[in-house]
């Protein structure tokens, strides 16, 4: 038995900002103190919070530390572990209250979460199987393979309404069902982890907060469309997924969770992990596949849809890692209860990267019907540094941007394909006004061109042909027909690529030309970048009455653009320089030299 | 994608050979372990030299050709050797928006090397990655294991300054 049990983040965020020096820091003081067997240090995975990391929770106290450095351990080991004095002065700042500590709960980054998908991330140990089964592991496995027949899990499934959380929102059942009806020799069941759209981590927090429930998801899968085997493909950019998973596999191996006769059932089940190698393509399911056979990940034409004739040319279910996770919930809580959260035709939750222009970076569960408000202003905390809220963007390269005038908007499937825009995966970067929406969707743009895979014409050429015609906008030479020309392509392009990757390209464009066409004009009739971001339409300027005429900037200016004026602003000795805009190049280098006195600005 | 190929003679040493051998043993047998095995040769190796897909195709009897179109279709897979430090701006969306691309055209100024490209001393290489999930240090940037992040142009030079003479 321990005393108190020190919870401290392994994810990826914290690990970056060094959580594994301060798990040693905090074992050697421990063990200095002599307090090793009376308090354990665990590495959970991810809290969500990613913000504020490293981050760690002291229990049975809930004392909730954020952004701990190295150098605090001491302090905490000496005042909190030995003396039981909490370092106020250490917590994060949502839950010190005058003279009391409020629960994480409380906070109002968790108050409006619901973790499902969740549950164990930041609870757990993930690399020990014990503390999962602890937590009601495993034994959804046990009730599908002894209580339940393969039809009976399926329907569950079903019922349960839960739709593919990857971004299509395909109901699950549904696609578990077509698998389960072919009959082969040698079925498959596949976990996409080839979470690709920049800016979302959801996926890779699961497994590396709590493995086990996708091995358990998989293995119930198998049971319920007759598979044997299992593959999961996870991008190599993810190393602490992959070992973590990897070691969960084998932990399940060892207790005879996976391999033969699972449960005395009779039921055999084996998982392989392969590795990605960086193609944004190979999220698509059938691209995947096609990469899993050791292939360049090009996608192939459906129908055969993969629940025919998907890995190996043998019948195949695909779902991505969020959706797995859901999984074992369903099945011991059951259909109702899952339906009870969320809307009608999107039951559940939804798990969202906030990232971008926002004050708490991190990861949030949220139940579908949750506002966009909600999420960006109370669990994320608003817009940094007073800034206006300009748009959210969801769905990665294939989405589209939300606007500050839909903000109220409910977050589901059906509402933000209504609006023009998707779920996605769940990535949502915030955007300020100091964003410009055109170099957005230029951004989203050139990151397809660079990953279309080539095999059809409509995306390989058309996405080209698009960026050039983003170009042009940006750098002040297109006309208002060039706009329309844009929007055009990319209605072609949607409705003539072969897979998902090709038939949501245009969507970045698309989204913005509806929401922010104004600023695409601004672009081409006043030749403006109303953020001051596309550099082809930034000019600078030097104010006259700030400059102190040290002529520093003229000799920065590799164009020799700027000039002495005349001018003697009141108060200086010499007179102001300015720039002569024809000869201007925009390098930016003059308001670099002018950083002490800052009289050079760009607009 | 466009993939630089590296002109600089090839030096794997018979060691290296060794260790590539064994894995094409272990895997020769699986025609879909063809990922596996190069990912292996290029941390053998540090890139996939055209002499190293040779030694994969023949060991594990595929065609060169379908070697090399795996090699050029993921972003993974490194045509030229990398520096002693390859330095890896991630340019995800939430770096994005908060400034990396700023963050990317610094090094690029101060090393003289544009993404992709490595210094003449091979002692840096510059490249542009995808999203590395580290979404709440955004912007983030990686100098081999090393994560640096909440960066802002300034640092660049010190953080250059303490890999130059390792």
């Amino acid at each position: 038995m321990y005393r108190s049990h020190v919870l401290v983040c392994g994810g990826t965020g914290c690990t970056s900002s060094h959580s594994n020096e301060i798990i040693e820091k905090l074992e050697s003081e421990l063990a200095a103190k002599g307090l090793q067997d009376e308090i354990k240090v665990i590495k959970t995975g991810c809290f969500g919070l990613c913000a504020l990391g490293p981050i760690m929770i002291v229990y049975p106290e809930g004392s909730f530390y954020s952004e701990v450095t190295v150098d605090d351990i001491p302090e905490i080991v000496e005042e909190h572990l030995l003396k039981g004095r909490m370092v106020t002065r250490l917590l994060y700042d949502e839950t010190v209250e005058a003279d009391t500590i409020k629960s994480l709960e409380q906070t109002k980054f968790y108050a409006k979460q619901k973790r499902i998908a969740l549950r164990n991330c930041g609870v757990i140990d993930p690399e020990n199987i014990d503390e999962y089964i602890a937590h009601d592991g495993y034994q959804a496995l046990e009730k599908c393979l002894n209580q339940l027949t393969p039809e009976e899990v399926t329907n569950i499934v079903k019922d349960s309404g839960l739709r593919g959380r990857g971004g299509g929102g395909f109901p699950t059942g549904l696609k578990w069902s077509f698998a389960a009806k072919n009959a082969a020799d040698q079925k498959y069941v596949v976990c996409n982890a080839d979470e690709g759209d920049p800016g979302a981590f959801m996926d890779r927090s699961i497994l590396e907060g709590d493995p086990h429930c996708i091995i358990e998801a998989m293995a119930i899968c198998g049971y319920a469309i007759g598979a044997s085997e299992g593959y999961v493909y996870v991008r190599a950019e993810y190393p602490i997924a992959v070992k973590r998973l990897q070691i969960a596999i084998d932990q399940a191996k060892e207790y005879g969770l996976l391999g033969k006769n699972i449960f005395e059932s009779g039921f055999d089940f084996d998982l392989h992990i392969r590795l990605g190698a960086g193609a944004f393509v190979c999220g698509e399911e059938t691209a995947l596949m096609t990469s899993i056979e050791g292939n360049r990940g090009e996608p192939r034409p459906r129908p055969p849809f993969p629940a025919v004739k998907g890995l190996f040319g043998k019948p195949t279910n695909n779902n991505n890692v969020e959706t797995y996770a859901n999984i074992p919930q369903i099945i011991l809580n059951g259909a109702d209860w899952f339906k009870a959260m969320g809307t009608e035709k999107s039951t559940g939750t939804k798990v969202f990267a906030l990232g971008g222009k926002i004050k708490n970076t991190g990861l949030v569960e949220v139940p579908m019907g949750t506002t966009l408000r909600e999420v960006i202003e109370d669990i994320g905390g608003g817009i940094p540094n007073g800034k206006k809220f300009k748009a959210a963007q969801t769905g990665g390269p294939s989405g589209g941007c939300i606007p500050a005038s839909l903000m109220d908007t409910a977050i589901d499937f059906d509402n933000l394909t209504a609006i023009g825009c998707m779920m996605g995966s769940g990535g949502l970067i915030v955007m300020d006004e100091d964003n410009c929406m055109v170099d957005i969707a230029k951004f989203f743009l050139e990151f397809t061109v660079d990953e279309s895979c080539g095999k059809c014409s409509p995306c390989r050429i058309g996405t080209k042909r698009m960026m050039e015609l983003l170009d042009k906008i940006t750098e002040g030479k297109a006309t208002l027909e060039d706009i329309d020309k844009l929007e055009q392509l990319a209605l072609y392009i949607k409705q003539n690529s072969l897979c998902g990757l090709g038939q949501t390209a245009p969507n970045p464009v698309l989204a913005t030309l509806k929401f922010f066409r104004d600023e695409y004009i601004a672009h081409v009739v006043d030749k403006k970048c109303p953020a001051g971001v596309c550099k082809g339409l930034v000019q600078y300027y030097i104010d006259a009455e700030k400059c102190i005429g040290c002529g520093m900037c003229a000799r920065a200016c590799p164009a020799g653009a700027i000039n002495r004026t005349d001018y003697i602003a009141p108060g200086h000795k010499l007179a102001s320089f300015a720039i002569d805009h024809a000869k201007c190049v925009k390098c930016g280098a003059c308001m670099d030299s002018c950083k002490k006195i800052q009289a050079i600005y760009k607009k | 994608m466009l993939k630089k190929i590296s002109k600089s003679p090839f030096k794997g040493t018979p060691e290296q050979e060794a260790q590539l051998k064994a894995v094409i043993e272990e895997n020769k047998h699986d025609s879909s372990m063809l990922m596996h095995v190069m990912q292996q040769a290029q941390a053998i190796y540090g890139y996939l030299p055209f002499e190293v897909q040779v030694m994969i195709a023949e060991g594990m009897d595929i065609p060169l050709e379908k070697v090399y179109g795996v090699s050029t279709f993921y972003a993974q897979f490194s045509l030229s050797p990398k520096g002693k430090y390859n330095i890896a701006v991630c340019l995800g969306t939430a770096c994005y928006v908060k400034g990396s691309q700023a963050l990317l055209d610094e090094l690029s100024k101060q090393l003289g090397i544009g993404p992709g490209e490595c210094t003449e001393d091979g002692q840096f290489s510059l490249e542009a990655t995808r999203c590395i999930g580290a979404c709440g240090l955004a912007p983030v940037l990686n100098v081999n294991e090393d994560v640096y992040g909440k960066l802002v142009t300034d640092q660049i030079a010190g953080i250059i300054e303490k890999y130059k003479n390792a």
